[in-house]
């Protein structure tokens, strides 16, 4: 295959959308879902006159993620025009950051493939929306202005497959930092992926394309794979990677490059005259804390005991760490209900992760019930079953369902008695060394016992007795 | 520092401006007044001069808004003003790309 020959360089750049109230520049909500054109303002519609004035939200999520990816964050920072003419970008310009961006450096921790640098972060705007209707399209501003940050990955990643996990791990950090919901299919998280191919060996960088339009993952795979195999085969072939901008079309599974591309990349940035420059002090840079990323939430669960593919599982969405964190005691056993229990009952819509009808610090006295004797382990599978369904305090449960378990040993000695006195052919086979007719003995007790006997008493009483 | 017209069309067409031939002539030879000028500026020795990104670079920096949401405008006012509009979203000609 030629693609081996070849080797990939990939970088990301990543659109998050702050998890901000109002947009960066003005008052307007930027709350998802509003009836188009409805939270708009002079400021995001581009009106003659209006002034922006900067969020001090955006700026704190900004020095949030620089933090965490340790990033250098800059003391003073200065915005940026950038031009271009777009229907959804109602000023002819987005005001962004271009010669000193908020954060420079830093990088992310990806599973599996350490640190992936980063060149920088900076903060911009977001621009409206076209939606395509008949005979035109129409235009909704609602988004116009609301505050982004953007992520720029180093050329680093060397896989389409490397290129996922890498977007896969930034999301949940971001997640993780409370600054941005991770949504592809609304838009709030985007990915642009610059690819190229160089031969095995070669040193120089090959020319790069970037493509734009990918909001999956599965996607991102697909899309870095396709144009992966055309620039090979274009080299092979003799021919030239063109520096271009390309869009990947998802129903056919392959790259097109976009027609207007005379107008691309001559923004003619210039520094932005309505913004002082963000100057960004000791005080505000040291307000600003971080919580765990997700990869150091894997770490201390494994340390406290609970598998490595487990705690991925746990770590994986925000919502389980916190009903891992809220049942407390055996972490190990916490995580196996997460991931057990209540990850059944979360796919057969019995839960919903947004709205648990349980108090998961109930779970450890189910557990409790079950050491205890006073319930079997199936019993205590069904009572945990009703708990996430009901919430009902598990003692309760026991007693509405009937799940008490006789482990009173002369409870139970009266029905072993009545048992061994009714099968006589079977305890003398038993005591001549068909050991393996235990079995019999402790299920016909049960059967007695209507299940609730303790199989553990009832196996050591019969022992005992036909011993 | 002279300007060929093929340079004032490609400004042009970014600046989404449609110029006659005789303009094209004659902002060539304005631009490249203003080129000039531009080169004579360049020969200023500023080494060690800070640039100036912001005429009021010195007053501190941009002052921080609040997150807090304000009201936005009506939205028949936000569309009354568009040439073309359906009663929810500006109406633009058709985008395809």
């Amino acid at each position: 295959m030629a693609v081996a020959d070849f080797e990939p360089v990939i970088g990301l750049e990543v659109h998050a959308q702050l998890l901000t109230r109002s947009k960066i520049f003005c008052g307007c909500s930027t709350q998802f879902g509003a009836p188009p054109n409805t939270q708009v303002c002079p400021v995001c519609l581009g009106l003659p006159g209006a002034l922006p004035a900067l969020n001090s939200g955006a700026v704190e999520m900004a020095i949030k993620a620089g933090k965490a990816f340790g990033c250098r964050i800059a003391e003073r920072s200065i915005w940026a025009r950038k031009n271009y003419f777009y229907p959804d970008l109602p000023k002819g310009y987005q005001i962004s950051q271009y010669e000193l961006p908020i954060c420079s450096g830093g990088a992310v921790p990806v599973p599996g493939l350490g640190r992936i640098g980063l060149e920088r972060i900076h903060l911009e705007e977001d621009a409206g929306k076209n939606i395509h209707a008949e005979g035109g399209s129409e235009v909704d501003l609602n988004r116009s202005g609301v505050p982004l940050i953007e992520i720029v990955g180093k050329p680093e990643l060397r896989s389409a497959e490397e290129a996922s996990e890498y977007l896969k791990a930034l999301r949940l950090s971001l997640i993780y930092l409370g600054i941005n919901d991770g949504n592809l299919e609304e838009g709030s998280f985007r990915c642009d992926a610059n690819v190229s191919v160089r031969r095995k060996g070669e040193s120089k960088l090959g020319t790069r394309v970037e493509l734009k339009n990918i909001n999956s993952f599965r996607f991102v795979r697909q899309a870095i794979e396709y144009e992966i195999a055309r620039q090979v085969e274009l080299i092979e072939g003799g021919g030239k990677v063109l520096q271009e901008t390309r869009l990947f079309d998802n129903e056919k599974g392959v790259t097109r490059a976009m027609r207007s591309k005379e107008e691309a990349h001559d923004y003619r940035y210039f520094p932005e005259p309505d913004l002082p420059p963000l100057l960004v002090s000791r005080e505000l840079l040291d307000s600003v804390t971080v919580p765990k990323l997700p990869q150091e939430v894997v770490e201390a669960l494994t340390a406290a005991g609970v598998s490595a593919a487990d705690a991925r599982t746990i770590v994986g969405d925000p919502r389980l760490v916190e009903v891992h964190r809220r049942i407390g005691g055996d972490a190990k056993r916490a995580a196996l209900f997460v991931v057990g229990e209540l990850a059944r009952a979360v796919n057969e819509k019995e839960a919903d992760l947004g709205a648990l009808k349980f108090d998961p610090a109930l779970v450890p006295a189910v557990w409790k019930l079950q050491d205890s004797g006073a319930i079997s382990s199936t019993a205590a599978k069904e009572v945990l079953a009703e708990l996430i369904r009901t919430g009902e305090a598990p003692e309760k449960i026991v007693e509405r369902k009937g799940l008490a378990q006789v482990s009173d040993t002369a409870a139970l000695e009266v029905v072993v008695d009545a048992v061994i006195a009714r099968t006589p052919a079977e305890v003398e086979k038993y005591k001549a060394g068909k050991t393996n007719l235990l079995g019999f003995f402790v299920g016909q007790a049960m059967k007695e016992l209507k299940g609730k006997g303790n199989p553990g008493a009832l196996n050591a009483l019969f022992k005992k007795k036909l011993g | 520092m002279a300007i060929d017209r093929a340079q004032v069309r490609h400004v042009a067409r970014l600046a989404r401006l449609a110029l006659s031939p005789e303009e094209e002539e004659r902002f060539a030879a304005q631009l490249g007044h203003v080129l000039e000028y531009i080169e004579r500026l360049q020969g200023v020795d500023v080494s060690g001069v800070e640039p100036l990104t912001f005429a009021g670079d010195a007053v501190g920096g941009i002052p921080l808004r609040e997150d807090e949401p304000r009201p936005s405008l009506p939205r028949d006012k936000v569309l009354a003003q568009a040439p073309q509009q359906d009663g929810k979203a500006f109406v633009v000609p058709r985008i395809i790309e």
